[in-house]
């Protein structure tokens, strides 16, 4: 069983922390402070499992974990999982994320921290492994975005004028414009020039 | 392009805040937009610590304020969710926003809905109270036409459910393992295994709709349904055996590539390794096909399974070639799976290694720490006589760099266990290496080991091993360096490593020529002084210098030392000195108090406490109060408590009640209470003797027998293996030899590190890479602990065995008197007595002729006292324990049936050679469980073993008479384990295995489990209704519960009847159409039950002090009503 998935950057604050078993508040985040020493003193080409971290469950529980650029995702599991299979597991978790977000960056988990963690329910439920094939999760998580899509085209069919207003301004609501050409059916060529904005530093957010 | 749609969607909700026309405050909106986007920006600006928590509160405030606010919609709510779950992300309470989750899963919309749902299981847990709140919309959501929320209740089912809602969503749960999506089948299934989890007896009705589940066509529904079945199996291995062959067609469809290689299938095969026998001709397919296919993982595993079943050459052969696979990959991932899958092997096959010896080389230096202890692991594995000392200082050496507090936990037990802890034989070469060695691992280890290892430590030393001048020198050398330590300025020793210091000090010392115990109490004096030590070290310490004392002719220091501490706070301190003072003034008692050199002997205990009789005597001449235990005045105290009966069996108590009952033991005088109270202090002190000294001083050590196993290493090598591993190293010598001029310097001392690290695994000849043999023969060999073959004896028996080892001169006399007692218990015993001289001769510790000592059963030896020895006085072992040691199975039974009820044998497990029965006998203070081996080959079975998985409900003993090492070709052979339990449960599963050592061949072991029942437990509680009545009004915890009766118990005798003949319950009184009736649950918490008959509807009452009885005894009420 898996009993926790921690995500944090290369500095130690964390990304995404998902227990699938109780720990008060104080000991989880020692156990990510703790869990962040052991693998940040590892280089990047030695072996990615850790065992013996005293304060899950001690030797029955092993980290398996992969560094990805500036994100580091750590699973505790014990011992009845697989560690090529978590490995493995990491890997299709992350290349979701980044089919969904694409090109996922470590903004994206901090912006949409929401959102990963629906993509992680699709994944592991309960500290089960749920789903390891990426089409299915990917087909799972794209199924709720039609759904949020109906949900928000019937927000904007209830504000008539907005569009237009938005339109006027800068930054974000570009982004939001295109949103609306695209629920509303307009014309979409639009698209194309505002596909850097995906991974826009928040410096390039402000108004 | 729905992906881009998707990242912008998010950063809409605050827009369309700003711009919905008329929904509340304007300004509150305006800041809206990108709560989160300027919180993260805040944050990641802030430099220090304590800023980014002034910030963090300042949201939360803010938060807080706009969450309770009453204008806030539900989606401002949604945004502040992911604020807060943001904020609990990085540690800090953000306790207010719960309820506001639960009212947005509630209340919202499927968006807000699903974030409410997030923000639910992130914040709370299982046993959380604001949980119950959630329960009605999950039940809800479950019931709804829309998929996603249905997939969103099941999410939220496996990760967060109150255990005690269960019964609420379980049917509407179990009905969509029908369902037509298979997501939906799938997460039911999960979710059910979260159940399955928390609350097993929850969902053992259903356990029929998991094999459905097990069969689903879509194959992710089967991969889920596995992890139920591993647990379950796990549980009880035996219940499940039908469905082996699913699983294996299963496992065939994989390797067949019908089944996509999925993840899960790594559990299928942690599943099948329970069965084994099946396994046999689908490892060997599943093997040879996974090489094409190669799913790592799967590989793995499978070569995990096939070292974990029953060893088959040919399995091990292949599995062995995977495993280079592994260890040769020049991926570290994969080379350290291959180093994990070695470490099995090894324990099957030690040959095997030295294929891969190079290789674990490369690994030993290896930068990856992990790789390193992993190695470590394997070469502790093979540690023999021959390479100790090589793998030890590369141990240290791992030692010294870590500091990791697991890592030095783990190594020290290592380096400890190959040293002191062995049991046979300790592979330490020499003296001044094994002292060194340990005061290596004692002050870097010191205060994290495990405290079994400084008391190991010091029992070899005390035991010492054959050669007694050897011993003597390995004392001195010990006391010696110990002094040089000790002498050392500002070096801070572990604490426990001063305990062991001061203890050799004190005990050996007076081995010392130089230096006199003056000088060496002075130097404690010195270590007394200093505030670092703790005071738990100090009480050695003083312990030390009392028993220098008498060697030091007159010493300031010890006057010093009692001036000062006789006046110290610490009040144990003050009770030492105080002692010592005394003791100081009386040299003569002193001396015969702690004599030289003695502290492995046996001390006489007066369990009983006899001495005191006449001081208790006088005392009740005077009036005192008898003594009364415990639990006695516990319950005298509450049947005072109450006072005032309301309850309508308070109208028939006479006045008497208890203390009347139980006043009449007290009246009587002197030693019969006092022989009262030695009873229970005699329980006491018998453990105290078990637990306490045994580890430290005594001689009985709790030792796992093994003698005669000086070629145990070398010679247990098949002849085969042998010749393989021949040719093999033939190989690589030749290698060696055609290599030899390229060879750099560094492949060289490679080369010599690989010969000394696997010296001795395969035959001496064999080994050496460099032909250097290696001569070093262990000098050390412990004692052989002859006792512990007999550790079916009485504990009496036992203490006398051991300490007639501790000196030669005591044999026969000793012996006369353990024949005594065996002559005393009567001929029944006969056997094991003959077993034990045979022990004895086989020893050669004593001449004695058999017949002579039959001849010597007959006298009497009363002066068994005069040696001071030892002795403890028992109480006369129960006749069933006497019963149990008749080696058949047959006589003991009939002996047993006599006094009580017993279930019918069983076969619980069985293979070729063996077969294992069980059968449970209710005793009336536990449960005996009795397994009966039987051996059907005709073959001789050396040594047979059982042991029992620890499990949390109940404790398991181990009662006299488990193991005799010779079994005959078919005969039988029992064991017998009282079980007591300690949590109330419906149904347990009792598991363990059986290892048994058969003629010419390697041990084997066959697993097997039994199921026990809360009704094993149950017995009846015979009280009158007046204690009934006291004993109902004391208890606080009641269940009320009517149940429907058949006709044919319509009538209350009938029913009270049923309940009496299956649930052991004592019937009290039946008065008109109400019954009264007790049980007990063992040990002793009672239950009482109040019947009441209306029509055909039995009222149930039960109150008993425990809180979960009832409940459990309801159950079992109910079921027996509704089945007969």
């Amino acid at each position: 069983m898996i009993q926790a998935i921690l995500v944090f950057n290369n500095h130690g604050k964390p990304r995404l922390v998902r227990f699938y078993q109780r720990f008060p508040e104080e000991i989880q985040q020692q156990i990510v402070r703790e869990t962040f020493h052991l693998v940040l003193k590892r280089d990047d080409n030695i072996c990615n499992f850790l065992e013996g971290g005293s304060l899950i469950g001690g030797s029955d529980y092993k980290l398996i974990y992969r560094h990805y650029a500036t994100l580091y995702f750590v699973f505790c599991v014990d011992s009845s999982e697989s560690e090529l299979g978590i490995l493995d597991l990491i890997q299709v978790f992350v290349e979701t994320l980044d089919k969904c977000f694409e090109n996922v960056c470590e903004l994206d988990l901090i912006f949409h921290m929401d959102k990963v963690h629906y993509i992680l329910q699709e994944v592991v439920m309960g500290g089960m492994v749920l789903e390891t094939n990426m089409n299915e999760i990917v087909a799972q998580i794209e199924a709720q975005n039609r759904l949020e899509k109906s949900e928000v085209s019937k927000q904007l069919c209830s504000s008539p004028g907005w569009v237009e207003k938005t339109w006027a301004e800068a930054g974000v609501c570009t982004c939001v414009g295109l949103c609306c050409c695209e629920t509303s059916g307009n014309d979409t060529h639009l698209l194309s020039s505002l596909s850097p904005l995906k991974l826009m530093d928040l410096k390039v957010n402000q108004p | 392009m729905s992906d881009i749609v998707e990242k912008t969607l998010t950063a809409l909700p605050g827009l369309f805040l700003q711009n919905q026309p008329g929904g509340g405050p304007a300004a509150a909106k305006a800041s809206f937009s990108s709560r989160l986007g300027s919180l993260v920006r805040g944050i990641t600006a802030l430099t220090s610590k304590h800023e980014e928590e002034k910030l963090i509160q300042q949201e939360l405030s803010s938060l807080k304020a706009t969450v309770s606010a009453p204008t806030t919609t539900l989606k401002m709510m949604k945004e502040c969710m992911v604020r807060l779950i943001y904020c609990e992300m990085l540690g800090y309470d953000a306790s207010f926003g719960y309820i506001h989750a639960i009212k947005l899963a509630q209340q919202g919309n499927l968006l807000e809905k699903r974030v409410g749902y997030l923000a639910v299981s992130l914040f709370l847990h299982e046993s959380h109270e604001l949980l119950l709140l959630l329960v009605n919309t999950v039940v809800k959501d479950l019931q709804s036409t829309n998929l996603v929320e249905v997939c969103m209740a099941l999410t939220v089912v496996s990760q967060i459910f109150p255990r005690e809602m269960i019964p609420a969503v379980l049917p509407l749960i179990e009905d969509k393992l029908q369902h037509s999506k298979e997501i939906i089948r799938r997460k039911a299934v999960l979710a059910l295994y979260k159940f399955h989890l928390i609350a097993p007896n929850q969902v053992q009705h259903i356990h029929i709709k998991f094999r459905k589940a097990l069969c689903d066509r879509d194959v992710g529904v089967m991969a889920a349904s596995l992890h139920i079945y591993l647990r379950m199996i796990k549980e009880n291995s035996s219940g499940y055996k039908d469905l082996t062959g699913s699983f294996v067609t299963i496992l065939k469809q994989v390797v067949g590539g019908k089944l996509p290689v999925d993840f899960n299938y790594h559990i299928l095969l942690q599943v099948l390794q329970k069965y084994i026998l099946l396994l046999y001709l689908t490892m060997i397919l599943t093997i040879s096909a996974i090489f094409i296919f190669l799913s790592l993982a799967i590989l793995f595993e499978c070569v995990h399974t096939v070292y974990s079943i029953y060893p088959k050459s040919e399995l091990l052969e292949k599995a062995a070639k995977c495993i280079g696979k592994f260890v040769l990959s020049p991926k570290i991932n994969l080379k350290y799976l291959g180093l994990k899958a070695l470490t099995y092997v090894i324990q099957q096959d030690p040959t095997l290694a030295l294929q891969h010896q190079m290789t674990i080389i490369e690994c030993l230096d290896h930068p990856d720490p992990i790789i390193k202890r992993e190695t470590l692991e394997l070469l502790y594995r093979i540690t023999n006589a021959q390479n100790v000392t090589v793998i030890v200082q590369k141990m240290l050496e791992y030692l010294h760099q870590s500091k990791e507090e697991y890592v030095i936990v783990n190594l020290v037990g290592k380096i400890a266990d190959v040293l002191v802890l062995n049991t046979v034989d300790t592979y330490a070469p020499d003296n001044a290496w094994f002292i060194q060695t340990m005061n290596a691992v004692f002050s870097v280890g010191g205060d994290v080991m495990h405290p079994d290892i400084p008391n190991n430590f010091l029992r070899l030393l005390a035991e010492g091993f054959d050669d007694e001048t050897e011993d003597q020198q390995l004392r001195l050398y010990a006391v010696q360096s110990y002094l040089t330590l000790l002498d050392m300025e500002n070096v801070l020793y572990p604490q426990r490593f001063l305990q062991v210091m001061s203890w050799v000090l004190g005990e050996y010392s007076y081995l010392l020529d130089k230096e006199t115990p003056a000088e060496v109490i002075a130097k404690l004096y010195r270590l007394l002084m200093n505030d670092s030590v703790s005071s738990e070290t100090k009480t050695w310490l003083i312990a030390a210098v009392t028993k220098l004392t008498p060697q030091a002719h007159s010493s300031d220091t010890v006057e010093r030392l009692i001036h000062e501490f006789t006046i110290s706070l610490d009040t144990c301190m003050r009770q030492h000195a105080f002692e010592l003072k005394h003791l100081h003034e009386n040299v003569e008692l002193m001396k015969s108090l702690l004599p030289v050199d003695r502290s492995c002997e046996d001390l006489a205990v007066d369990a009983s406490l006899s001495f005191l009789d006449g001081f208790v005597a006088e005392g009740l001449s005077q009036g005192a109060a008898p003594y009364k235990p415990h639990h006695q005045r516990q319950e005298e105290k509450l049947s005072q408590e109450k006072v005032l009966n309301f309850e309508p069996y308070g109208l028939s108590f006479s006045s008497s009640g208890f203390t009347g009952r139980q006043s009449p033991a007290g009246i009587s005088l002197g030693s019969d209470i006092s022989g009262n109270s030695a009873e229970t202090g005699l329980k006491e002190t018998n453990s105290l003797k078990l637990e306490g000294i045994k580890k430290l001083w005594g001689k009985e050590g709790y030792l796992p027998k093994k003698e005669s196993k000086t070629g145990d290493e070398s010679g247990a090598l098949p002849i085969p293996q042998e010749s393989i591993m021949e040719n093999v190293d033939q190989a690589i010598t030749k290698k060696d030899q055609s290599q030899v001029l390229t060879q750099s310097k560094e492949e060289k001392e490679k080369q010599l590190l690989a010969s000394s690290l696997f010296v001795g695994l395969g035959s001496e000849s064999t080994v050496n890479l460099l032909g250097k043999a290696d001569t070093v023969s262990h000098k050390f060999r412990r004692k052989s602990k002859v006792k512990e073959a007999k550790s079916g004896e009485t504990t009496s028996t036992h203490n006398m065995t051991c300490s007639s080892f501790s000196s030669l001169s005591n044999v026969a006399y000793e012996d006369d008197y353990y024949l005594n007692t065996l002559h005393d218990r009567g001929d029944k015993e006969l056997k094991t007595f003959s077993l034990n001289s045979e022990l004895l001769d086989s020893e050669s510790l004593t001449e004695l002729p058999l017949v002579e000592k039959f001849s010597n059963c007959s006298l009497s030896t009363p002066s068994l006292f005069a040696d001071n020895s030892m002795e403890i006085f028992h109480p006369p072992q129960s006749t069933a324990a006497s019963v149990a040691k008749e080696s058949s199975l047959a006589s003991s039974f009939l002996e047993e049936t006599t006094e009580y009820i017993h279930s019918n044998a069983m076969e619980i497990c069985n293979n070729e050679t063996i077969s294992v029965s069980s059968y449970k006998i209710w005793k009336d203070d536990c449960l005996l469980m009795v397994w009966s081996v039987t051996n059907k080959s005709g073959l001789e079975l050396k040594s047979a073993n059982l042991e029992i998985f620890p499990a949390e409900n109940f404790k398991v003993t181990e009662q006299p008479g488990c193991c005799l090492p010779v079994t005959e070709a078919e005969s039988t052979r029992s064991f017998q384990y009282s079980v007591q339990i300690e949590k109330p449960f419906t149904e347990e599963i009792l598991s363990g295995f059986i290892s048994y050592h058969m003629m010419d061949t390697h041990s084997a072991q066959l697993e097997f489990s039994v199921n026990l029942s809360l009704l094993d437990f149950i017995r009846p509680l015979k009280i009158s209704s007046e204690d009934f009545g006291k004993l109902w009004l004391s208890f606080a915890n009641d269940v009320k519960q009517n149940v429907k009766m058949s006709e044919s118990q319509a009538a209350l005798p009938s029913a009270l009847k049923t309940l009496q003949q299956k649930l052991r319950l004592h019937i009290i009184e039946i008065i008109g159409n109400e019954g009264l009736l007790a049980c007990q649950l063992l040990p002793s918490i009672p239950c009482l039950l109040h019947c009441r008959v209306y029509a055909d509807v039995l009222a149930l009452w039960f109150r008993s002090s425990c809180s979960t009885l009832p409940d459990y005894l309801l159950y079992q009420c109910q079921k027996v009503m509704e089945g007969s």
